[in-house]
Parts: structure tokens; C-alpha cells; sequence
């Protein structure tokens, strides 16, 4: 502040007037308090990540926790202000962070980056939706400055008590971060134990205490950046979760290892956003596209260019473990097989099907594109995108303005404009990887979600093209024509989606067999090998990033189009990230984890709705819940819940006699419930329990034929691979049954 | 509690019958061995031996599935790394025995819990090692392979342990800088402390051991002082008797 006194007495003279300088004095308070925000919430994130290698996305959430912890005591039970903060930093937060360590993050040591991103993206959302159901969305909760908000003049310049507590407390949590981690011995064994955790414990510390203390003041950390945003900002889940993208951005500049580097960050960061907030509607003559909204965009901006510009040799990934992850050959007939179930299933649906539930469908299968999409970026190539539904939104706003009148053009142009934005993200991130990529695509999400989407209608620089995007709030997005069949009502429409979703996953798995899958599982399992055997690393992700994103502009377009219009909030980040979460958690190596993904978030966000549910008041919010649960709890195996199940299923569909009585059963039933009134559900039931039946009477009869003579040799003789040709010979059958496992193509 | 509360005549680590496994892969099958305390134990053999296995074993990193552990007459079966650190045993494991990211001095301080000050670990280190004294500030990582070894010997040393355990020391390392980190570890035997130094490379340790044992195919194969003991080295390590042998231990037909 004397440094911002001396700057302002320098500029005196070009200032001019005092009032000016007392106008720049107060926006570098500004600034300076929420730059002192932003160091708080950063440097929490640094110290975790730091200490245990888990880039928690969650931070935030975890703030936005504690700020409505802290409202609750001080406002809604009337806690005097200093108890209600210090049992929210010294007994509410650690207990949280430690518990979050014991319960969720303990067990994540040895696993990918990917695993650690969908878990803490998918605490970030059951946090958000944990907030909404615990704190009534509707109710305003604002403005609580410390001291009611009275402040103090200095040099004739107005700072409130809220924003001098501020700044000290950033300051003091600096100089006890430094004590801490450097000059203590618990300080020095959480950042041993980074560096070699069995060492740490060779050494006497204790490297599980260690994380569990790093999440503990982490959590405080966070908590505390959310209480002094309750000064400024009105309580609200979501957006508040997200401002920590701000702090991001610092902790980049930090290059997620020094603190001081992190709170050098997080005073440019501040101060830019008091002075823009101030004077950008000067520099810009009022210009409206440059508004508040811009200026919110910025720190993201921030965190692009940083996560660009540094040297990627700092940007090594924190100790990548060996993970057994499958990725999976699945034969060309076995691809068209599940289009036709897909397209016949979906066409004999349609007479069972109200209008709701077919939109609900519908949607199922748009969802499951956009999670399709994915499929060959991250399960195929290992490149994480966080910005894929914002894609597919740009792919229904394209659909809006230029496939006017249903012409097909729209959904070609939905693709191409997609895949060339998609290029335009993966061009400057080529050399990201991990979760710095995941952060730059999510940077640039909400980015567009911030400001790109809100823009009010503009001519495109030195031409007359006029761009809209979703007009003044929502755009219709017209039906598709197809060589003048217009696909005009949901029954029409779903089955438009069931088959592009079908046409895709074929191309998905024509993809993995191809040369380009090949180098593309290449590049994921050695980036390295691959530059010196001569492929062409840079072109090969550029591709897959064009590819799939265009992939998800269709899915978007067609679900605009479903829709009939759209608008800004359905594509924002946070709505999308479910997608991804639970593709993961599907099998996001398969195209029946995307199938997955769009059944379960369709069925999830249709479930209040239903007659039994309707009545039941929390259900809305476990199903919001339940996605980020998902990821929690199931976004540990590698290999997705799919993979699991096929493992589960697969004997009956081997069962040629069992599995044809099956589908005569469930073909019977279908004919009993489209032509009586007893309602669809009961198609849904019976189906399952015939399913269910029919494999435990295959399994039954396997263990009967285990215990009699000879029952059918199992894959190694139910020995593990490594004891084949230890325990018995090995034989021209074992090495049948291991090219079949591994998708080997066959020698000739 | 320290280890060295044992019995003079007790040996400071003694293993009974010990056997080790990764998963359903036995590769220690039934070890016996002594350290006694102010001496040097080597244990060679070829790559894969089961060598690094046993000491994971010893310091708690890895479960024996069978025998006992012994630390100074307890059996210490099931014990964590950092209670077996704190009563006394200490390992240098292979070829990373330091914190890169951690300066040195701040890697001396990790050697702390003992109740030691920093200050007189300090002294004592750079006395030992100037050169670590020189570079005292500079981040472990940095360094030359010579001086992170120097530095994981010297704070295992501050840890006063009663027991030291050596994984390959010299891996990696010019021969000139072996035969100083040696000298120091026959230095601090003669200081009392019980030391087993697993090695491939057998001239240089063979020089300071005072009892050596060879280990092939997870046995302990021959034991002896190790002038008898370099004679059989050449069959260990080249095939004969025990280089035949698969890994379930029975002879090939």
C-alpha cells in the first residue's frame, strides 16, 4: 500500500487532480483485497498439492463450505463474529480436510492423474450440489463485511475494517506458511514425503499424518478465502466453486510449488482486476462487450497464457504410477451388433414411450455423444479436455444460426466449426499433458462461459458477418430436414440421435482398430517412444483434438435441436462436468462408457419426475448429488464400471441355448406389454429380472459342471498369466486365449 | 525405547527362517542371518537375488510371510518403517537415499526425530563430509550422485542408529568416491553400530566386511569370513550349484 502511495505520487502530476489519485488509491485497495483472497485460496491449493500430488479441483467448493459454514453460525444462529470464524478455521476445516484424506484421498496414492481428476472434479460437484440441498439456493446471502462494513480513512483514501483484516490475514498466512514448511520439522517431513514417501517413513516421519495435515490446513485455507469473499460477493454454490479458477491462475504463476512466486500471482492477479473493474470503461469509451463480464473473464485469460508460456520442463506431471489399464479391441461385428441393439432397441421403445420419456431418451443419447466424444481423446490418446461441452454448445449455436430452416448444413457446419475451435484449444496446449491440460481446458471453459457466451450480438471485425450467439438470453435451434423428411417431433427426433449415437460409436471403433488408434494408444502409453520411431506427435493430437471435438459439436447441435431453443446456462462448465465424471466412471476406453455416462445422467435428472419420487422433497437433490458420488466412489478402477459388467454378463450371451431363451422371454414380454396397458415399466422390470435370472442360471450350471468331470477349461486354467508354464506347460491354446484378452491381432 | 537396550551378546538383527513375496511370487525362501553389533555384514550376489527384498523385509516395508525378525532379541514382525526408524534401524535404500527437492540442510533435519539438534548434526556432517558443509544451502536434487550418496549416509548417520542397513551403495558411482563412503562405513562400525550391506559389486565391500554371506535365488547359498568367501563368488555369480535353479527352487530337469 506505501509502495501503491508512491506509485500514485509519481502519476500525481499526470493524475492531475487529487481526486484522481484518490480514485487509484481506492482501486488498489480494491484490488489489493482481492488479491489478498485470491493468495489465501492458492496458496492452499499449492500446499496441497505440493504435499500429497492431488490437484484438488475441489478447493473452492471446500471454501464456498466454509462461507456458508461461517453464515450459518454468525447469521443464521447469531454466533458472535471472532467464535464463529475460529470454529469454522480450527475445527470445521481441519476436520474436514483430515477427513477427506482418511476417507477419499488416502486411498489415491498409486493412481493415474486422470483417477485423481474425475475424483476431486466429482467432489467439486457433490459439494456444490451438498451446498444446495443443506442452504436454500433462494435466500440472498450478501454483503456480511467484517465490522458491519465501517472502515477508516488513510490519506483521504475510504478501506473498510473488511478489507485491512483482509490483507493482514494474507499477510500472516504467508509468513506462517514459510514458518511451517521450512522451518519446522513437520513442514520439512510434508515436503520429504513428496519426494520419496517409503523414504519419509524410512526417515521416522509418519507420511500418512503428514497428508493428513497438508489436507487439514488446506481445507482451512480454503475455508478462510471463503469466509473474507462473503464481504464482496453474494453466497452462491456454484459460482463461488469456480472463482477459485481465479486462484489458478496464481498458483500457475507459483508453477504449483512456491508460495511466494504464488502470492506474487495473486497480487498482479488482484490488482489488474481493481484497476480494470475501475478504469476499463474509460480506456475502452464504454465499450459494451468490454463490461464486468470481461473483467471476470481475465484471471482465466491469466491462467491460459501462464499454463503457456511457462518452460514445460516445470510442468513435469507430479510421479506418474503404473496403472493396469485395459484398453480394449472390440471387433468391427461386435461394433455394428451394438449399433443394431441400439437403433432396433430404441425403435421398439418408441410405442412404449410417453412424450417426456422420450425426451428424456433423447437427451440420453445426446449426452452419450458428447461422453462418445471423448472416448478417443482421453480413453484412446490420454488427453484430458475439460471444454467438451462447451464445444458441444458452440455445436448448438451453430446448428441455431446457420442451419436455418432444418437444413443438414447446420449440423456440418456444428461439426466443423467445432473441430477447428477444438484445434484452436489444442494448438497452443500441445505440450501440456495431465493436469495442466485439464486446467487449460477448463480455463478456457469458463472463459467462455464468463464472457464469450454472454456477449450481446457483434459484427465480426472487418466484416459484415453479424454473430449472435444465443441472441438476448435464448435461440431457437430448428428441427433437422433430411432430404425432406424433417425430424419434427421427439419420437422423430430420438430416433435421429439413437442412430447417430449407433453411426458413431462404429466410427469410434473403426478408430481403434485403425493405423490412427494404434498411434494414438501409442502416443498415450509413450510420447517419447513415439518421437523416436518417427510419428509425428504434433499433427496426430491435433487430429484427435479436431476429431472429437467435432464429434461433441454434433452431439450439442443435436441436442439444441431436441431442445427446440438454448441458452447460456446450459452449457456451462459445471453442468458439464458430469458428462465427463461419469464417462470415466463408465469406461472411458469404451463406447459403452459414453452409453453409460448418457443413461445414467438422463435417468438421474428424469427420476424426480417420476410418480413414485415426485413427492419425496430431498430426491432432487440426491440425484444432483449422486454423479459427483459416482466419481467418488467408483472413478478408482481404471478400467470403468462397464468392463465390470460385460465380465458379468458375458457367460450368458456364451450360453448359446440360455441366452436365445432369454431374448424369447424378453421378446414375449415385449409383445404382452405393447399390446395390454400395464405400462412400460413393466418391460423395464421384467427385462431385468429375466437378466438377472438367466445369468445366474448360466453361472449355476458352470459351477455344476465345475464340480462334475470335465467342465469347459477356463482362461489359464484360472491361474494368474504369470504362473502359466510354471505351474503346467504352457499351450497353443493359452496363447489363443492371451491374443484374445489383449486384442492381439492374429500372426499369420 | 532404542534397539541398543539389547544384550551384548544377542546380535543386533537377527533373521530366522525368513521368507518374503510379491503376491503369489515367493523370492526369499527361508533366509538365516546375524549382524552382530560393531561389525560389517555383506551380502552379495547376482542381480535379482532376492538381496533388496530382504532388507525391505528387516526395516518394515515389506511383510515377511514367514520366520522372524529380530531387532536387538525382539521380534519385530509387523512393525511400521517409522517405528523400526525410531527404535534405531535405519536403511539407505538403492541408489535414491535422499530428498532432491529438500536443501541439505533440510535433509540433515529429517534426521531429527532421534532428539538431536540440527546444530550439532550439522557439526558432526560436515567434520565427516566437508564438501556436504560447502553446498549446505543448495537443493539435494542438484548434486552430484558422489555427494547424494555422501548426504544419505550422513543422515542416516545423524540418526545414531544401532542399526544400519546399506542397499547397494556404490551403484552408479566412481570408484574413488566407493572407497570413501566405505571408509566411512568401517569407521562407524568401529563405533559400535551393527551394518548389512547388500552389494552386486563385491571388491570394495569385501575389503571392510567382516563376516559376508552370498545369496542366490532368495537362499543364503554360503557364509564366511570373506577372504573364504571370495572363492565362491565366481560360481555364484556365473552359474555351478546354485545358479541352476528355478524359482520354485527345484533343480531343472
Amino acid at each position: 500500500m506505501v509502495l501503491a502511495a508512491w506509485l500514485a505520487q509519481g502519476l500525481g502530476p499526470a493524475l492531475d487532480a487529487s481526486s484522481d489519485v484518490d480514485k487509484f488509491l481506492s482501486f488498489t485497495v480494491a484490488g489489493l483485497s482481492v488479491a489478498a483472497i485470491l493468495a489465501v485460496g492458492a496458496s492452499g491449493l499449492v500446499l496441497t498439492y505440493t504435499t500429497t500430488g492431488v490437484f484438488n479441483f475441489a478447493h473452492g467448493a471446500i471454501g464456498m463450505l466454509g462461507a456458508f459454514a461461517y453464515w450459518q453460525l454468525r447469521f443464521d444462529w447469531g454466533w458472535p463474529a471472532p467464535l464463529a470464524i475460529a470454529t469454522v478455521l480450527f475445527v470445521l476445516g481441519p476436520l474436514f480436510g483430515a477427513l477427506l484424506e482418511l476417507v477419499i484421498f488416502r486411498g489415491l496414492q498409486q493412481t493415474t492423474e486422470t483417477v485423481k481428476l474425475v475424483v476431486t472434479v466429482s467432489l467439486l460437484f457433490s459439494l456444490i450440489g451438498l451446498a444446495n440441498w443443506v442452504w436454500d439456493p433462494d435466500v440472498l446471502r450478501r454483503d456480511a463485511k467484517f465490522l458491519s462494513g465501517r472502515g477508516f480513512d488513510v490519506a483521504g483514501v475510504a478501506v473498510t475494517w473488511h478489507e485491512f483484516i483482509t490483507i493482514v490475514v494474507a499477510v500472516a498466512v504467508a509468513a506462517g506458511l514459510r514458518v511451517l514448511l521450512y522451518h519446522t520439522r513437520a513442514g520439512i517431513a510434508m515436503r520429504a514425503a513428496v519426494d520419496d514417501r517409503p523414504l519419509a517413513a524410512l526417515n521416522g516421519a509418519r507420511p500418512d499424518r503428514s497428508s493428513m495435515l497438508a489436507w487439514a490446513i488446506g481445507s482451512s485455507l480454503a475455508a478462510l478465502s471463503g469466509i473474507l469473499f462473503v464481504g464482496t460477493i453474494s453466497l452462491a454454490p456454484a459460482p463461488m466453486s469456480l472463482l477459485i479458477v481465479n486462484a489458478y491462475a496464481a498458483a500457475m504463476i507459483g508453477r504449483l510449488r512456491s508460495l511466494p512466486m504464488t502470492f506474487v500471482g495473486a497480487l498482479v492477479l488482484g490488482l489488474t482486476e481493481g484497476y480494470l473493474r475501475g478504469y476499463l470503461s474509460d480506456w475502452t469509451d464504454n465499450n459494451q462487450y468490454f463490461d464486468s463480464t470481461f473483467v471476470s473473464a481475465v484471471p482465466v485469460i491469466v491462467l491460459f497464457v501462464v499454463l503457456l508460456v511457462l518452460p514445460s520442463a516445470r510442468l513435469r506431471a507430479h510421479g506418474t504410477a503404473r496403472t493396469r489399464e485395459v484398453v480394449p479391441m472390440p471387433s468391427m461385428r461386435g461394433a455394428f451388433t451394438f449399433a443394431a441393439v441400439v437403433v432396433a432397441g430404441t425403435a421398439l421403445a418408441i410405442p412404449l414411450l410417453t412424450t417426456a420419456n422420450a425426451v428424456t431418451m433423447g437427451r440420453m443419447y445426446g449426452l452419450a455423444i458428447v461422453a462418445l466424444a471423448l472416448v478417443p481423446l482421453i480413453g484412446l490418446a490420454g488427453q484430458v479436455s475439460l471444454a467438451h461441452w462447451s464445444l458441444a454448445g458452440i455445436g448448438a449455436v451453430t446448428m441455431a444460426h446457420l442451419g436455418t430452416g432444418g437444413s443438414p448444413m447446420g449440423i456440418v457446419w456444428a461439426f466443423v466449426f467445432t473441430a477447428l475451435v477444438g484445434a484452436l484449444i489444442a494448438l497452443p496446449t500441445l505440450r501440456l499433458s495431465g493436469i495442466y491440460l485439464a486446467l487449460a481446458t477448463a480455463a478456457f471453459a469458463v472463459f467462455l462461459d464468463r464472457w464469450v457466451f454472454r456477449l450481446r450480438p457483434f459484427d465480426l471485425p472487418f466484416t459484415d458477418v453479424k454473430i449472435a450467439l444465443f441472441g438476448t438470453g435464448s435461440v431457437g435451434v430448428p428441427d433437422l430436414k433430411l432430404f425432406g423428411y424433417t425430424f419434427d417431433t421427439y419420437y422423430r427426433q430420438l430416433m435421429l440421435m439413437a442412430t447417430t449415437f449407433a453411426l458413431m460409436s462404429v466410427f469410434v471403433v473403426w478408430l481403434r482398430r485403425s493405423r490412427f488408434g494404434r498411434r494414438l494408444l501409442a502416443m498415450k502409453d509413450s510420447p517419447a517412444a513415439c518421437a523416436t520411431v518417427g510419428m509425428n506427435l504434433t499433427m496426430t493430437k491435433l487430429t484427435i483434438f479436431a476429431v472429437s471435438a467435432g464429434m461433441a459439436g454434433i452431439g450439442g447441435a443435436l441436442i439444441g435441436s431436441l431442445q427446440g431453443s438454448t441458452n447460456q446456462q446450459n452449457w456451462e462448465f459445471t453442468v458439464g462436468l458430469p458428462v465427463f465424471m461419469v464417462a470415466v466412471v463408465g469406461g472411458i476406453q469404451r463406447v459403452g462408457g459414453a452409453l453409460f455416462a448418457g443413461i445414467s445422467l438422463a435417468v438421474l435428472a428424469a427420476m424426480p419426475d417420476w410418480p413414485v419420487l415426485r413427492n419425496v422433497s430431498w430426491f432432487p437433490n440426491l440425484a444432483t448429488v449422486t454423479p459427483g458420488l459416482m466419481g467418488i466412489g467408483l472413478g478408482r478402477n481404471p478400467n470403468g464400471a462397464v468392463a465390470d459388467m460385460r465380465e458379468a454378463f458375458e457367460p450368458l450371451a456364451r450360453a448359446r441355448a440360455v441366452f436365445l431363451a432369454f431374448l424369447a422371454a424378453l421378446g414375449a414380454l415385449y409383445l404382452y406389454v405393447v399390446t395390454s396397458d400395464v405400462g412400460a415399466w413393466w418391460l423395464i422390470i421384467g427385462g431385468v429380472v429375466l437378466l438377472l435370472g438367466a445369468t445366474a442360471f448360466v453361472q449355476s450350471r458352470a459351477r455344476g459342471a465345475d464340480t462334475g468331470a470335465a467342465g469347459p477349461q477356463p482362461m489359464f486354467a484360472g491361474d494368474e498369466l504369470e504362473w502359466v508354464g510354471i505351474d503346467r506347460p504352457f499351450t497353443p491354446d493359452d496363447l489363443a486365449a492371451l491374443d484374445d484378452r489383449l486384442g492381439a491381432l492374429e500372426v499369420r | 525405547m532404542s534397539a541398543r537396550a539389547g544384550h551384548p551378546q544377542t546380535p543386533m538383527l537377527e533373521l530366522r527362517g525368513v521368507r518374503a513375496a510379491y503376491g503369489r511370487i515367493e523370492v526369499v525362501h527361508g533366509v538365516d542371518l546375524e549382524v552382530p553389533a560393531g561389525s560389517v555384514t555383506a551380502i552379495l550376489g547376482p542381480n535379482g537375488a532376492g538381496k533388496s527384498t530382504m532388507l525391505k523385509v528387516v526395516c518394515g516395508l515389506l511383510p515377511a510371510t514367514d520366520g522372524d525378525v529380530i531387532v536387538a532379541g525382539r521380534r519385530v514382525n509387523g512393525a511400521t518403517p517409522d517405528q523400526l526408524a525410531r527404535a534405531g534401524l535405519c536403511l539407505i535404500p538403492e541408489g535414491k537415499g535422499i530428498f532432491p527437492n529438500l536443501t541439505v540442510r533440510e535433509n540433515l533435519r529429517m534426521a531429527t526425530y532421534t532428539g538431536r539438534s540440527l546444530a550439532s548434526i550439522e557439526e558432526r556432517t560436515y567434520q565427516r563430509f566437508p564438501r556436504l558443509g560447502e553446498r549446505r544451502n543448495q537443493l539435494a536434487g542438484t548434486m552430484s550422485g558422489g555427494e547424494q550418496q555422501m548426504l544419505a549416509m550422513a543422515r542416516a548417520l545423524a540418526t545414531d542408529p544401532a542399526l544400519l542397513l546399506l542397499d547397494e551403495l556404490s551403484m552408479g558411482l566412481a570408484p574413488i568416491i566407493v572407497e570413501e563412503l566405505y571408509a566411512a562405513v568401517a569407521e562407524v562400525a568401529r563405533e559400535g553400530v551393527a551394518i548389512l550391506v547388500v552389494e552386486q559389486f563385491a571388491q570394495t565391500v569385501l575389503g571392510v566386511a567382516d563376516r559376508a554371506a552370498i545369496m542366490v535365488h532368495g537362499e543364503v547359498v554360503a557364509s564366511g569370513p570373506p577372504g573364504e568367501l571370495a572363492r565362491d563368488l565366481a560360481a555364484a555369480y556365473l552359474g555351478g550349484d546354485g545358479g541352476t535353479r528355478s524359482p520354485d527352487g527345484a533343480a531343472i530337469r
